[in-house]
């Protein structure tokens, strides 16, 4: 039976939903107007003002926000609210340029956590399960947001935060717990540190993972499901907007439902910034509804996926988006061909060979060169060299057909890739352009 | 009746023989041969040694990926045509060979012993067995 934590809000009708967004965002652009000037100078220069946002349907005529507006206005450029009333602040990893700081007041957090509890509810968690919380704790939203989810549900929270691999697996088997959330390249190693240790997933006592805050494949999904023994849901969200949360999987683990009470999505040309129609793919762009300290409209994700209004199984009426084929600062353009990681991961599961992957790209003669190092396991190792180096071939044929372009495959030692206890680091491109 | 041959996956770069050989030396274990094949950026390292028990268990502790495959080494005098006498056994077997090595029998100068991996272990131990040779097993490998 599929469980709600809101049910009257998420299981709402179409017309009830619109009818909030569009109260909802009147409110929220006079406040962005009122209190970050700014964002009123960005409508001011679009020549738009709050009187002519009277429903959802206006949403497009408002200006869109970047990455880089937020790094330009930090640390209090589009803070919305007198810092008195704000109560914690989180960070974006910030790997290139400077860091994208996010305020919270405690409505912000309230309402963060619901979307969070939502989210466990989804996963089949209840006041009766015993919920790891496996992501980092601390700038990065993973571990709090989660953390606050499971109190919300009343699981009972382990706040393990990420690493120290033995006593995680200690705590899952000493403490029975039912429910872990972590990356999914964090579950996959869990699962198969585990499966060093002879566990097999009738001897684990997990029964549902939370993995997001990176990009994974469906196959993945597979492996890890079939290791742990576990059914495995997505979960979407991204610092600026709160945290994770944003988006979750419910179980026909068939898209995540977007919680439109709180967020408004469009599907946008990533290149025009044209609002595409309904199935069409292209870059995620989101409004803030209820947002005190740092609400933000139109901020553009450079994620790139889909939207899907279709009646989902679950009940659930909320609009669902699909797997982001990649952050679009994700894609690789090598030889002029678009490549995202999450193709090669494909590609490797479907041939046998582990997730552990790093991809390096380098030109070489004003050629680029994609490389992709895959590392060995028993199960694809024999004797022969002929075999060993026929199974390379039969990937790298997989690799072009998938991608389009030629890839060297280089097989590695195990564990000689660099494991990440939190986001793993793929790709290294060494091009100097 | 064969003999555990222990194939090892290692990177084609400088040193990663010598580490994997370390741990071998670091635990005592035997090797009474060595043979490598090597693509550009990988190799396969096989041996045959004393306890393949004691070399799988330190192997993998140390992360190697390995495999043992079933060999059939045969013990033939040290003279002209000693090779080819067996070889036309196994051809007349219909038995083929993926790969083979030699190695030399320590005290026991009179025979070299030669490595083979067949496509068919047990074909080709019948085959050299019903022609009088002398096969090794496993014991004798720790004897020798």
């Amino acid at each position: 039976m599929e469980r709600y934590y809101q049910k009257d809000i998420e299981c709402a009708d179409r017309e009830q939903i619109r009818a909030w967004q569009s109260e909802k965002l009147v409110r929220q652009v006079q406040h962005v107007w009122n209190d970050v000037p700014y964002y009123r100078e960005k409508m001011k220069a679009a020549g738009v003002t709050p009187d002519d946002i009277r429903s959802v349907d206006d949403l497009h005529k408002l200006p869109f926000l970047s990455k880089a507006d937020l790094r330009d206005s930090y640390p209090y450029g589009l803070l919305g609210c007198d810092l008195k009333k704000c109560v914690r602040i989180q960070s974006t990893s910030g790997t290139t340029g400077r860091r994208v700081v996010a305020f919270y007041t405690q409505h912000d957090i309230d309402l963060w956590e619901d979307c969070c509890a939502r989210a466990i509810t989804a996963a089949g968690g209840t006041d009766e399960d015993v919920c790891q919380v496996s992501y980092g704790y601390g700038l990065f939203t993973g571990g709090p947001g989660l953390n606050g989810g499971s109190h919300k549900v009343g699981c009972l929270t382990i706040p393990t935060s990420s690493g120290n691999t033995q006593r995680q697996i200690m705590f899952i088997r000493d403490l029975n717990t039912t429910i872990l959330c972590c990356t999914p390249s964090y579950a996959a190693y869990l699962g198969e540190s585990m499966k060093e240790m002879g566990l097999t997933p009738d001897q684990i006592p997990l029964k549902a993972g939370i993995f997001g805050a990176e990009a994974w494949s469906e196959e993945m999904r597979q492996d890890i499901q079939n290791t742990l023994g576990i059914k495995a849901y997505d979960i979407y969200g991204l610092t600026e907007l709160s945290g994770p949360g944003v988006a979750f999987e419910c179980s026909a683990q068939k898209g995540m439902h977007i919680n439109e009470d709180h967020f408004i999505p469009e599907i946008i040309d990533p290149d025009t910034g044209e609002v595409l129609p309904e199935g069409s793919q292209g870059e995620l762009v989101f409004t803030s509804l209820d947002k005190e300290a740092y609400p933000l409209i139109r901020y553009r994700t450079r994620d790139i996926c889909t939207l899907t209004y279709e009646k989902c199984s679950c009940g659930r009426t909320h609009v669902r988006m699909g797997k982001p084929r990649g952050r679009s600062d994700d894609m690789l353009i090598i030889r002029g061909v678009n490549v995202f990681p999450s193709q090669i991961e494909t590609v490797l599961l479907n041939n046998g060979y582990p997730a552990n992957y790093q991809i390096i790209v380098d030109r070489v003669n004003n050629t680029d060169t994609l490389d992709i190092h895959v590392e060995m396991t028993p199960e694809m190792f024999t004797d022969q060299l002929g075999e060993v180096s026929r199974r390379q071939k039969e990937l790298a044929e997989g690799m072009k057909s998938m991608l389009g372009i030629k890839a060297n495959i280089t097989l590695v030692s195990p564990k000689s890739i660099e494991r990440s206890e939190g986001k793993a680091v793929r790709v290294i491109d060494r091009r100097k352009i | 009746m064969s003999v555990k041959q222990i194939s090892v996956f290692l990177e084609n770069r400088a040193g990663a023989l010598e580490s994997m050989t370390a741990v071998l030396g670091e635990n005592k274990i035997d090797m009474r041969a060595l043979s490598l094949a090597e693509t550009k950026d990988f190799g396969i390292v096989r041996i045959i040694v004393d306890d393949v028990y004691e070399a799988t268990t330190v192997l993998k502790e140390a992360g190697y990926v390995h495999t043992l495959t079933p060999v059939v080494v045969i013990a033939i005098p040290d003279e002209p045509g000693g090779l080819n006498r067996i070889l036309k056994v196994f051809t007349k077997a219909g038995v083929n060979i993926e790969y083979m090595y030699a190695f030399l029998g320590g005290a026991d100068a009179k025979h070299a012993y030669m490595v083979f991996r067949p496509d068919d272990t047990k074909a080709a131990a019948s085959a050299a067995k019903s022609a009088g040779m002398r096969l090794v097993d496993q014991e004798d490998i720790c004897r020798l």
